[in-house]
């Protein structure tokens, strides 16, 4: 089924796909989600295609030459190949399975940055990244004695593009970044980034945890040479994400993990590695997750990436305005024409922890804390703050429950 | 769910009898609960008994730890620092009068990690201080 623009996406419909939303978390308090920036919840064509690979076709790929490793083998390189079409790749040897985006982001620090980065070379970071991709650097850092810059964050929670001018002509080596924050939503120009960032010669790694399921997004036309991003955060299952590289870079890398499957020929003193992208993923990988995620992907391209991000643009446009309007409040982050479908506030004299456990009372998932962006929080002078999110099954009627939500932690925080 | 917000939570929260700093103290303590952000740092008086004679907490957090740390204070004055060793997760539970899942709970527990990190005279607290 193809879709145009022009058709709205039938949130109605889309509910009924996902068992989990049909629950109460209490009798008679039904859930309203609003917590798909930690992780998606699942339609039951994910569950169900993992499902019956357990109860068909369940056994080890690559190799095996029975009926089942035949079948699984084949589903599990299908999930491949439908992921690289979903993010414009042309080669599927290009899409590496991992556990998660951090995974894949420690393995570009791990083995690109410490075969090619040297002492005194510089990184080019931004101050609204989540630690999975400050910590892998950090780490780095310490070992290689590299330098690490940041881009900063305005007030208005975009990146500072000025700024961005003048470090690039520090010659960084590698600039990484991410597409959406978790935290503002913030939609970072990465087209520009990447495009600035390669005529000094730099490799971009973008973090695409948050854009990828939420944004149509083309690493060709965005000219991006690493690409990290989660399985669990785009209705798929925990457990499986993926690494992007371009081939050159990809080849030039040395292995991460060293063992089965990674290898050509093994010795006993020596071991020649396998092709790409095998090279990268040593011993039994996440068959099951990696089968759901590509049944993710399915669900995904039939809903249309151009309506769910206009979905979520209608829903984030709405509770903006909603909560704006809450006295006492104060939201985070940029206008909705600059942000995705997250909103981060603090309410005076609540705590975010009691905001939520309040909320939570009332069925409304929301998330408290710094989000893994302590130094974002800092920046703004912040030790937490409540985040509400939503996804392609979110509506606006549980935009109004939470902003009646909000008025009954008022009321007993008097 | 909503009997986590007892009275007498919401009512140490926003006015609580034990906040601020003692200087000079003989006991100070400071730690903060990583996954919130939360921070609390406690200090005591004793007396030539080992009494604790006054107490007073500082810092940032939720109510059912600001709560906790109030009450918590209240509960150890007159008390010998050997009996505040004695303090258990029940304890604070109990003065609480609430019942936490596994993440409130650290809330609810930091002031007492710190409390006996200070009394136990360690470098670092640890979630062993207040485990059953
Ligand atoms: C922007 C961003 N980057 C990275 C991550 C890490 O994702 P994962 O925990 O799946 O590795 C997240 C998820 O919280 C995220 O929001």
């Amino acid at each position: 089924m193809t879709t145009t623009l022009t058709e709205r996406l039938d949130v109605m419909r889309i509910r009924e796909d996902f068992p989990v939303l049909k629950r109460e978390v209490a009798p008679g308090v039904p859930l309203v989600y609003l917590d798909s920036t930690a992780t998606s919840q699942k339609p039951l064509a994910v569950i169900r295609a993992m499902n019956d690979y357990y109860e068909r076709s369940n056994a080890n790929i690559h190799r095996g030459v029975h009926t089942l490793a035949e079948e699984a083998t084949a589903q599990y390189e299908a999930a491949r190949e439908k992921i690289a079409e979903f993010i414009g790749v042309r080669k599927s040897r290009e899409v590496v399975f991992v556990r998660n985006t951090t995974e894949a982001i420690n393995l570009v620090a791990f083995s690109w940055g410490r075969k090619f980065l040297q002492r005194g070379d510089r990184v080019l970071l931004t101050e609204m990244e989540h630690h999975s991709n400050l910590v892998p650097w950090q780490i780095l850092a310490q070992e290689k004695e590299i330098l690490l810059d940041f881009i900063p964050v305005t007030t208005d929670g975009l990146l500072d593009l000025e700024e961005f001018e003048r470090l690039l002509n520090l010659k960084p080596k590698l600039v990484a970044v991410t597409q959406m924050s978790n935290v503002l939503g913030t939609i970072n120009p990465v087209k520009k980034l990447t495009q600035r960032a390669h005529q000094v010669g730099a490799v971009v790694l973008v973090d695409g945890a948050q854009s990828v399921p939420h944004l149509p997004v083309n690493v060709q036309d965005l000219e991006i040479d690493f690409l990290a991003f989660s399985a669990h955060k785009m209705l798929g299952p925990t457990g499986i994400g993926v690494l992007f590289g371009r081939e050159e870079l990809l080849e030039a890398m040395p292995p991460f993990l060293g063992g089965g499957d990674m290898i050509k020929k093994v010795h006993l003193r020596s071991f020649s590695p396998n092709e790409l992208p095998h090279k990268f993923e040593a011993g039994t990988p996440a068959i099951a997750e990696a089968i759901g995620f590509g049944a993710a992907i399915d669900y995904l391209k039939q809903v249309g990436m151009e309506r769910v991000a206009a979905h979520e643009h209608d829903i984030i446009s709405y509770a903006l305005e909603a909560l704006s309007e809450i006295e006492g409040l104060t939201l985070y982050g940029p206008s909705a024409d600059q942000k995705g479908a997250v909103v981060s506030f603090t309410m005076r004299g609540v705590h975010p922890h009691d905001v939520s456990q309040i909320l939570d009372s009332q069925g409304i998932a929301v998330r408290a804390g710094h989000h893994c962006a302590m130094p974002l929080h800092e920046k703004f002078g912040l030790p937490a703050t409540t985040r509400a999110s939503f996804y392609l099954y979110n509506t606006r009627q549980e935009v109004d429950q939470l902003v009646q939500g909000l008025a009954k932690v008022k009321k007993i925080f008097g | 769910m909503d009997d986590l917000y007892r009275e007498i939570i919401i009512e140490r929260y926003k006015e609580p009898l034990y906040r601020g700093v003692l200087e000079p103290h003989d006991i100070s303590f400071e730690d903060e609960n990583p996954l919130c952000g939360d921070h609390i740092r406690i200090d005591l008086r004793v007396d030539e008994n080992s009494r604790v004679v006054e107490a007073a907490f500082s810092g940032h957090g939720c109510a059912i730890s600001q709560a906790s740390a109030d009450l918590l204070l209240e509960s150890i004055i007159g008390k010998t620092l050997d009996e505040v060793k004695q303090l258990s997760k029940q304890d604070v539970l109990e003065l609480l009068g609430i019942e936490l899942g596994p993440v409130r709970l650290k809330c609810a527990l930091l002031p007492l990690k710190v409390i006996k990190a200070g009394v136990y005279g360690l470098g670092e607290a640890s979630d062993s201080l207040v485990e059953e």
